[in-house]
């Protein structure tokens, strides 16, 4: 049971962040009717956010200390971040410390720009060639994102940890009455988890409980009709890719210490989230969560000893298996709207 | 006027010769590599001779590989006689005197691997073909090092093989033409398994996370029977798939497992991420079975260490070599690399840079560029002052035997280099297996190929 409990609590964390991308992924479909491939190298890049942030927050001068040698047996040079003289060592030290979460309230005026840019600069121009052109040129634009990254960051992963107060892990298990060490879970895990689901929260409310939100809704049911009552539905949608990349973007700022971030982050998860979107039916956002929850919880239970043991390689194709029965059961998908990619 | 005189048969005949001589492999055709040259693949003509450097220039090892061509080109530097000398100054043989080789200067191309032994194999073929390239060297990977090796072969060119730890690049995938400088996953068991028992005692269960890739079997398999020999008992092997990225599925069953230390046989990002996520759930601080948690990364690089930060504190694990080792010739480069670079080299550029000096060294004692003349000269070769003391590149596999450092990441760093501290010199004795060893089983050397 505990192995269970613990298999599901996995399942969430990784279920949120493909939750997360689907969800963008989902919002532009369901909009702009562009399939977006370059949305995992949106995730990528706010990952980016946060090194950067962590980087320029420890932009540094040089000390000689006389006592110790660097490698070459010359004095060794340390390092002394700027922002130590700024706020003093220790208020410079916490700073330093919760760079990452600092870098969400950078990451989201950042991430807009980056969609806004993106979906006016190169995307709009594909709005009515077809999907196989949207295709190539996204997964296209991917490519070149992910490249530019790597010129500057290099290829390596990049330790961006948690902050000190987040870092560890607590005993879950003994919480609930199973033994000690039963189930552990990292508490930044559990922080992502919940930074997801305001997300999805805030997102949902957004598009249910505000004019513009209501407004886009209709745009997604009925553009013509919309556009014909004199409300300028492009800009709104524009915006929307925006905020789509904004989420996407977030994700991948929280993602960071569960993972040291490298340039090819957003393809490990860019194939995973489209099985994601078409599980939870294109254009379907509730289904692009739910999908994604239920297969995060899925793979981690595929990946259990004992079920690699009973079905070898189940952990490496249980997505695709889920997918292809839910297809031929579901063709829409979980919650997928008629008409949506039918014609 | 002319009068066509093609008929139908004719036609047929005609497509039929130029279809077989299509379908002819043209790249190793004795043929083709005869013409300009004289009895071996790419003999040089004129005053130079091009070396081929076959290293990850994209994808995720592409940090490695700009690190194996720094060393590259520091070596070509120092055999055409300019920059400090580097190791020729300590290096055992002392042939090379920084004209070249043969008198030749030397010159290098490059090809980018991208981990791949698809792209490995073009890029070692184009520089064989299209550049003249006498001799091959790089790469990050096994499954890279084991394809371009066989490539070489076929080829008649030699082979200095970059960073490749799978036992099976001189077990049952040597080749006569292949040659590695780098240790293997037996030498890593083999030299872990007493510091592990001296650590953390003789009465310990470990479960295995490995890397579902040849070298990750054969690193489980060095691992597992080096530590069941020192009294270890081995409660899982669970295989990950290479393409994994969150580890956690995998780490989560391991306290519940009965095991009380993990070892991640996993290389690069995999490494990176298994241990980063290892650490989050708490094994760390974790007890089980009365004793402290601990973890064990049998092969270490530097960049996967930088990579994992703080989290590879403590943890032991094996490594070639390591820029602070005190010998003459391990500081010598370590000098010379990191005066031209600023920053001081990682294994694999150690590795490489050796790899170049060994074959420049070994053309020189043969007097001819001849792959078998080189196969010869490298054979049963004993040399000292590169690193790692007295090695021998052994006759029977082509392998190099020396000295294998046990490493522990550093509790308190002074830079980003400065990740690793070294516990222990294991002897180039307790490394050393028979050729018929059963972790090497398999495969034969076969003969020297001299192409052309």
């Amino acid at each position: 049971m505990d192995a269970i409990i613990l298999q599901i609590l996995n399942g969430l964390d990784k279920g949120s962040a493909y939750a997360l991308i689907a969800l963008g992924l989902t919002l532009i479909f369901g909009t702009l009717g562009v399939v977006n491939f370059a949305h995992g190298a949106l995730f990528m890049i706010g990952a980016f956010v946060a090194v950067t942030v962590s980087r320029l927050l420890t932009l540094s001068h040089q000390v000689i200390d006389e006592t110790r040698t660097d490698f070459l047996g010359n004095p060794l040079k340390v390092d002394v971040p700027y922002i130590y003289g700024w706020f003093g060592e220790s208020t410079g030290a916490a700073i330093i410390d919760w760079a990452v979460p600092i870098s969400i309230l950078i990451a989201i005026p950042v991430m807009i720009l980056i969609g806004v840019i993106m979906e006016r600069g190169l995307i709009k121009h594909f709005y009515k060639r077809p999907h196989a052109d949207q295709i190539l040129v996204t997964f296209g634009l991917a490519i070149v994102l992910q490249e530019i990254i790597k010129y500057f960051y290099g290829a390596n992963p990049i330790p961006t940890p948690a902050p000190q107060a987040f870092v560890g892990s607590f005993d879950f298990g003994a919480l609930i009455g199973f033994d000690a060490n039963s189930i552990i879970y990292p508490y930044w895990r559990l922080v992502y988890f919940g930074f997801s689901m305001v997300i999805i929260t805030a997102v949902f409310a957004f598009l249910q409980f505000t004019t513009f939100g209501m407004v886009v809704r209709a745009g997604m049911a009925d553009r013509e009709t919309v556009g014909l009552l004199g409300i300028n539905i492009d800009k709104r949608f524009t915006i929307m890719f925006g905020i789509a990349a904004a989420v996407a973007g977030l994700a991948g700022v929280m993602y960071t210490p569960i993972n040291s971030p490298n340039y090819h982050m957003g393809m490990d998860f860019l194939v995973l989230s489209f099985v994601v979107v078409v599980v939870g039916g294109m254009g379907s956002l509730p289904g692009a969560v739910a999908a994604g929850f239920l297969l995060g919880i899925l793979e981690s239970f595929a990946s259990m000893g004992a079920v690699i043991d009973l079905i070898p390689g189940i952990n490496q194709v249980i997505i695709y298996l889920v997918a292809i029965v839910i297809l031929l059961t579901r063709p829409r998908g979980l919650m997928g709207r008629k008409g949506v990619m039918e014609e | 006027m002319s009068k066509s005189t093609l008929t139908r048969r004719g036609l047929l005949k005609t497509s039929a010769v130029a279809g077989a001589g299509l379908a002819t492999p043209t790249v190793f055709g004795g043929a083709a590599w005869s013409a300009g040259h004289t009895g071996f693949t790419n003999a040089p003509e004129g005053s130079t001779v091009t070396l081929g450097f076959n290293v990850p220039q994209t994808g995720p090892y592409a940090d490695e590989g700009a690190d194996e061509l720094r060393a590259y080109e520091l070596a070509v530097e120092h055999l055409n006689g300019d920059g400090d000398g580097g190791m020729l100054p300590t290096f055992s043989s002392k042939v090379l005197d920084g004209t070249g080789i043969m008198g030749k200067k030397v010159e290098y191309v490059t090809g980018d691997t991208q981990t791949k032994s698809d792209a490995a194999r073009a890029s070692a073929r184009s520089m064989i073909e299209k550049d003249g390239a006498i001799m091959i060297t790089g790469g990050s990977s096994s499954g890279v090092a084991v394809a371009v090796q066989a490539l070489c072969q076929e080829a008649g060119v030699i082979f200095m093989a970059g960073l490749t730890h799978s036992n099976d690049t001189t077990g049952k995938d040597k080749k006569a033409n292949g040659f590695r400088h780098f240790f293997n996953s037996y030498m890593s068991g083999a030299a872990l398994a007493p510091v592990l028992a001296a650590n953390y005692g003789t009465d310990r269960k470990a479960y295995h996370l490995t890397a579902d890739y040849n070298w990750g079997y054969t690193t489980e398999q060095a691992i597992k029977e080096s530590t069941e020999a020192i009294g270890w008992e081995t409660v899982n092997t669970v295989l990950t798939p290479l393409t994994q990225t969150d580890f956690s599925s995998y780490i989560a069953p391991v306290l519940q497992s009965g095991a009380d230390v993990l070892v991640l046989n996993h290389y690069g990002g995999n490494m990176v991420n298994s241990l980063t996520n290892a650490v989050q759930f708490g094994l760390r601080e974790a007890q089980a079975n009365g004793k402290n948690f601990e973890i064990v990364v049998p092969l270490y690089s530097r960049l996967m260490a930088k990579g994992a930060g703080a989290n590879v504190k403590g943890i032991f694990g094996s490594t070639n070599w390591h820029w602070s080792l005190p010998d003459e010739g391990s500081q010598a480069f370590t000098r010379s690399f990191g005066t031209k670079y600023g920053f001081p080299p990682s294994q694999a550029a150690h590795t490489c840079y050796v790899q170049t000096l060994l074959y420049a060294d070994a053309v020189q004692r043969a007097g001819s560029f001849n792959p078998c003349a080189v196969v010869e000269a490298l054979e049963g070769f004993e040399f000292d002052g590169l690193g790692n003391g007295p090695t021998l590149y052994r006759a029977e596999d082509h392998q190099c035997f020396k000295d294998v450092l046990v490493v522990k990441g550093k509790e308190n760093p002074t830079s980003e280099f400065d990740l690793l501290e070294i516990v222990e010199i294991t002897p180039v004795e307790q490394v050393t297996y028979a050729p018929d060893h059963p972790q090497f089983a398999g495969g034969a050397l076969g003969t020297c190929n001299p192409g052309a």
